[in-house]
């Protein structure tokens, strides 16, 4: 099949890709451009270990066609630290130890990331609904949940 | 690539095109092997489990005016493109339309909310979609535009089979059209899922109208999941009809209708025995928060 050219803001910077249109925009962060930090973690939907921020809304970057993304802004886990400083969110899960084995941290970073930009002083309830779609196997999500909630603390942004 | 172990969709040409015709045309050159993709939230995981197989995916998201929530001419009117979560986020249908905003809280999860649209969530077909029968509920209609002009379908008409919906290859659905539903009316739908972003063990959705003596003058029941299509429980609406939602007879007689109408297969969520009795045990909480939403005049 002809590929196509997309050109992707990627954490800042503009990235120009041919791709095959069946080429899924995980694969596109990992392979072209060798952000790994975006985790494949069922491959089938339903887990958001993949989640990246595009055009400001968190999605699964396995369920969204690369060539989709042509024009969009996307953001992705090794786009929250700025100048070698961890984001206040998570400079807040290593606090509160919201991580074990951290398979799904990138994709819990990008839902509480999605919904502190939205709602800077969520609820306990809020921040449960925001990462619903988040599967972690290791916790049982309390530390998680702390964590957002330390994340929301914080005055810097 | 190297990706033995990984799910890859099959190789398909791709289109974006910017406007309806365009897209239209797209659709009548691709024929059979042409498929829709809007927020793909169904249709990628299909692809990547190769249960679907297109030649060509024509994506309508770069298509303007298909997003929106209004009210005009005695009808709401939802662009089908209209995301789920914007769905979700909207006070006029929070008010207004309860049934569809609890809908909107319980498809997949809130990723997938922020891609999935109305008309996907509907034209897919899928029987354990929560949308058809909520719009069934509502007695709704949809609007295909084709080549040769647009056409309205009504809901009950338009989930003929699984993954079978009444468009045409080269139709797209534009817009859903909900009667403006009278004063004392209120809806509710509920989802029983066994965690986020599951299919449906089953929903039911009601709908209804009371007159001046708190009887119901309308009634529209919806059931997801529990039969090859959405199914509309049309007896069990016809039972309720010139009766008080507090009655504890029509109450039993609206759980064993509906659980009547449906038609569910056992599989790992539950044997048809249990999932009938949980249309019965759903209809009849639905029915009450429906009937203390229409008491209040359709508000929350």
């Amino acid at each position: 099949m002809a590929t196509r050219r997309v050109t992707v803001s990627v954490n800042g910077s503009r990235r120009e890709a041919e791709v095959e249109p069946r080429l899924l925009l995980v694969h596109f962060l990992r392979e072209h451009l060798g952000l790994t930090g975006t985790h494949v973690g069922c491959d089938t939907s339903n887990c958001s270990a993949c989640g990246v921020l595009m055009d400001g809304k968190v999605v699964k970057s396995c369920t969204v066609l690369a060539v989709q993304a042509d024009g969009r802004d996307i953001l992705t886990v090794e786009g929250l630290a700025k100048g070698g400083k961890p984001h206040p969110i998570q400079k807040a899960f290593i606090e509160k130890h919201g991580i074990q084995c951290g398979f799904c941290t990138p994709g819990m970073l990008m839902s509480a990331y999605a919904l502190l930009s939205e709602n800077r002083h969520p609820t306990e309830e809020e921040i449960r609904r925001g990462i619903s779609g988040n599967v972690c196997r290791c916790t049982g999500y309390a530390k998680i949940v702390e964590s957002v909630q330390r994340a929301a603390l914080s005055r810097t942004w | 690539m190297e990706h033995c172990a990984l799910l890859l969709p099959p190789s398909f040409d791709y289109a974006a095109p910017q406007t309806l015709p365009e897209a239209l045309g797209l659709l009548e050159k691709g024929g059979e092997g042409a498929k829709v993709i809007a927020g793909g939230q169904s249709l990628i995981p299909l692809l990547k489990l190769r249960l679907a197989s297109p030649t060509i995916l024509v994506d309508i998201n770069r298509i303007g005016g298909l997003d929106y929530i209004r009210e005009s001419g005695g009808f709401l009117r939802v662009g089908a493109l209209t995301r789920m979560a914007e769905v979700e986020a909207s006070g006029l249908l929070k008010r207004k339309y309860p049934i569809i905003h609890d809908a909107s809280t319980v498809i997949g999860d809130p990723l997938v909310r922020n891609l999935g649209t109305v008309g996907g969530n509907i034209s897919h077909g899928d029987p354990a979609n929560d949308l058809p029968a909520v719009m069934l509920a509502l007695g709704a209609e949809f609007v295909a535009m084709g080549p040769s002009g647009q056409r309205n379908v009504r809901a009950e008409e338009f989930f003929q089979d699984t993954f079978a919906v009444a468009l045409e290859h080269n139709e797209i659905l534009t817009e859903i059209l909900v009667p403006v539903p009278p004063s004392r009316s209120g809806g509710s739908y509920l989802k029983f899922e066994q965690k986020v972003a599951d299919f449906a063990t089953a929903g039911v959705a009601v709908q209804l109208t009371l007159n001046s003596k708190d009887e119901c003058e309308n009634v529209g029941i919806g059931l997801t999941a529990v039969g090859p299509t959405a199914i509309k429980a049309r007896k069990a609406e016809e039972s309720m009809k010139g009766r008080k939602p507090t009655d504890t007879e029509a109450i039993s007689d609206l759980a064993r209708l509906a659980a009547e109408a449906s038609d569910p297969a056992s599989d790992i969520r539950g044997t048809a025995e249990y999932k009938r009795r949980l249309v019965g045990m759903l209809a009849t909480r639905a029915l009450k928060t429906a009937y203390g939403r229409a008491r209040r005049g359709g508000a929350k």
